[in-house]
């Protein structure tokens, strides 16, 4: 039966575009490595503006669009070949986004400027720019649409931004120097990890009260070192994946009791992560080492390392 | 691009005032005045003038500080101003004390940047009493020593830290050999004690020593005078330089006898601050620091800037701006700032030094940052830099 899906697959699809892919943006390349998920091996680098970070993929991946910080834009790639199509209006020095779920409005943080910026990016206009802390950077939207999370850096913040009026409805402190914000549990919670704090903090989305902190400990690795930055859950919501930064290693975190379960050793300074379509394999972006860690998160383990460009930052999975 | 950049700015600052009524957790309004008192350094006469001091050096960081301080604020209804007070060089001490005495009716927050002598006797004024001073000027070892204050936290870095780190280095690259050239002032004769005390810490060896005496113009000479001076050294792995002044150190390097590193000033250094610093976030804190005063950042910027911001953190976490509540918080194992150095930075609770990795740079790029790995200490590896608890001489922060 596989093979036969298989086969189809292949007679429908124009493109070369067999196995499901992993897109990693390398900060200081200005390029994105393509891996292949079937063989784990980079079969593409392509050009991009200047240090891209931020990467995702429209509703039905034909479009990736790539915040390229210091060509202060967000440019629209066709992944298929490779081409950048266009760039849209984004602010200064856009770091990280997110795609509302209406598929049309990209949510920026413009890091130099501390501002969100919002943008259409069917008519490619700027649609409103949101002031919030110094050094934005964590971006999420919440499943309904209806409220977008921006952290900012230096002033340690969690901003809720109503996306219909455009304004921050409430402001949530964090421990230091947040980087990275996700609605998890079908958008009843928000967590948003801090990398000088050391945690990740927990908030009912509902009422914004923090409910909890998720704390990191692993031996014979100071404190300070254990940053956590990206992280991912898997689809029963079960289970994140943390990466903590110069400790080199993800933790692996039960959601429920936000204990932590384990931790795998990864390349240096451990970023930003993407699961395989299947869930059954994890990547994770190592800016200092430059490559990428495969995990397998059954066994919870890595089980290979992917030589990429330097600083790899983000990561986005293409089925 | 240059155009829309321009209109973005515009629309971004006509919001901010809406947001700033209409947003806030916390309802309570609170107000800090910072002071920052500068007794301004007397003008050191150098060999070179490439590297002239930026007049407002210092005031710039603090105000960057209270900047970053005030956009944080606006969502909690907090708001932040700086108080700023220079004296010149010549300025008498009573008139300094004066000043003091005037801020300290004002604000019970300042900012110190001058010498160790007159931070020192701005502590002890009876109206210093129970204030929060910040040395963000002086490195003097004594100062966080016998001569500590309980009034007195310090953002600049002590001078003994930066010794320290700068022989890690040495010592993890195994040039465990030095020979020493010291500078003519006094200020160079306390910089080599402090790189003696720092070489028999780390276990390195100071094999020869050379005092510099040259008068003449060594822009001209110095490829003439240098291999002279350094060719009587016993074997070593690197010259060492002691000069305070940042005098003569430029012209050391590439003009030694044996073919060596320069290190401590020129080639080299150990620097709270430099422009090279990029990684953890840094290039952010440079830019915004450059886009606001057209310079680059210094290490007395970064001591202020530092200062204000522990302030304003402070704040932020106590929903105070009570002196008392301030102090014990900054001072607690619950305060962290994260200060684009890739560790969070607090303060010792035995003698008020603002804990913080010390970068280790040459001209164009940072070469490590200290601590390095391998060198452990029981609490923090940040204690392996400077003088550490068990050897402090520092008695006034209790316990």
């Amino acid at each position: 039966m596989k093979v036969i899906y298989a086969g189809l697959l292949t007679a429908c699809l124009a493109q070369p575009a067999l196995a499901a892919e992993i897109w990693v943006s390398n900060e200081k390349d200005d390029t994105l490595s393509v891996i292949d998920i079937d063989t784990l091996e980079v079969i593409r680098t392509l050009k991009t503006g200047e240090r891209p970070r931020g990467i995702t993929f429209n509703a039905d991946f034909t479009r990736l669009y790539i915040c390229a910080s210091d060509s202060d834009a967000v440019q629209v790639m066709d992944p298929e070949t490779g081409e950048i199509l266009f760039d849209l209006p984004s602010g200064e020095d856009p770091e990280q986004f997110v795609l509302h779920p209406d598929d049309r409005h990209l949510w920026i943080a413009n890091e130099d400027d501390a501002v969100t910026t919002v943008v259409d990016v069917d008519s490619r206009t700027v649609v409103a720019q949101i002031n919030v802390g110094i050094e934005p950077e964590g971006m999420a939207v919440s499943p309904d649409g209806k409220t977008v999370i921006t952290t900012s850096e230096t002033t340690n913040m969690a901003h809720w931004i109503d996306t219909e009026s455009h304004e921050i409805y409430a402001n949530t402190l964090v421990d230091s120097r947040p980087r990275h914000a996700e609605f998890v549990k079908d958008g009843t919670e928000l967590w948003v990890s801090s990398e000088i704090g050391g945690t990740i903090s927990v908030f009912d989305a509902g009422n914004q009260n923090e409910i909890g902190k998720i704390h990191f400990e692993i031996k014979g690795v100071h404190p300070d070192l254990i940053q956590p930055v990206g992280f991912e859950l898997t689809p029963d919501q079960k289970t994140a994946f943390v990466a903590l930064g110069p400790s080199n290693h993800v933790a692996v975190v039960n959601t429920e009791t936000f204990e932590v379960e384990g931790y795998i050793l990864t390349g240096r300074r451990v970023w930003h992560m993407a699961f395989s379509p299947d869930h059954r394999l994890l990547f994770t972006t190592n800016g200092v080492s430059g490559d990428v860690t495969v995990i397998d998160v059954a066994k919870r383990e890595a089980i290979k390392s992917i030589k990429v460009g330097r600083f790899p930052w983000g990561a986005a999975m293409r089925p | 691009m240059t155009h829309m950049r321009r209109t973005f700015r515009v629309a971004a600052a006509g919001l901010l005032c809406a947001l700033c009524v209409q947003t806030g957790v916390q309802a309570a309004e609170l107000n800090l005045t910072v002071g920052y008192l500068r007794l301004e350094e007397p003008a050191h006469p150098v060999l070179s003038g490439l590297d002239p001091v930026p007049e407002r050096r210092g005031i710039e960081g603090a105000e960057l500080g209270v900047k970053d301080n005030q956009t944080t604020g606006g969502f909690l209804g907090h708001s932040y101003a700086l108080d700023v007070v220079s004296l010149a060089p010549e300025a008498p001490a009573a008139d300094v004390a004066a000043a003091a005495r005037d801020m300290l009716a004002k604000t019970r927050v300042v900012v110190l940047d001058m010498s160790s002598e007159a931070a020192l006797a701005v502590a002890d004024l009876a109206e210093a009493k129970g204030a929060i001073l910040i040395n963000a000027a002086s490195g003097d070892v004594a100062l966080r020593g016998a001569l500590c204050r309980a009034n007195m936290l310090h953002t600049a870095l002590e001078d003994g830290m930066a010794a320290d780190a700068l022989m890690q280095v040495l010592l993890s690259k195994r040039w465990t050999k030095l020979a020493m050239i010291v500078g003519p002032t006094p200020e160079d004769g306390v910089r080599a004690q402090t790189y003696r005390q720092a070489a028999q810490k780390f276990g390195l060896k100071i094999v020869s020593e050379a005092t510099w005496t040259f008068d003449s113009d060594l822009r001209r000479a110095a490829s003439r005078e240098v291999p002279l001076l350094t060719q009587g050294f016993k074997s070593h792995d690197v010259v060492l330089i002691a000069d305070a002044h940042d005098d003569f150190a430029r012209y050391i390097e590439h003009n030694t006898w044996e073919p060596r590193p320069v290190a401590g000033a020129g080639g080299l250094t150990a620097v709270a601050w430099a422009p090279v610093i990029e990684q953890w976030g840094a290039a952010q804190l440079q830019s915004r620091f450059t886009d606001m005063t057209g310079r680059v950042m210094t290490p007395r910027d970064y001591a202020a800037w530092a200062a204000v911001r522990a302030l304003g953190e402070a704040v932020t976490r106590t929903g105070s701006t009570e002196e008392t509540a301030l102090s014990a918080y900054l001072l607690s194992d619950g305060f962290e700032l994260a200060g684009f150095q890739g560790r969070p930075l607090s303060f010792r609770n035995w003698n008020g030094q603002m804990r913080q990795p010390v970068p280790v740079v040459n001209a164009h790029a940072q070469v490590v940052a200290a601590p390095l790995e391998g060198f452990e200490h029981p609490q923090n590896p940040l204690d392996t830099l400077g003088t550490d608890q068990p050897e402090s001489e520092c008695h006034a922060f209790g316990e």
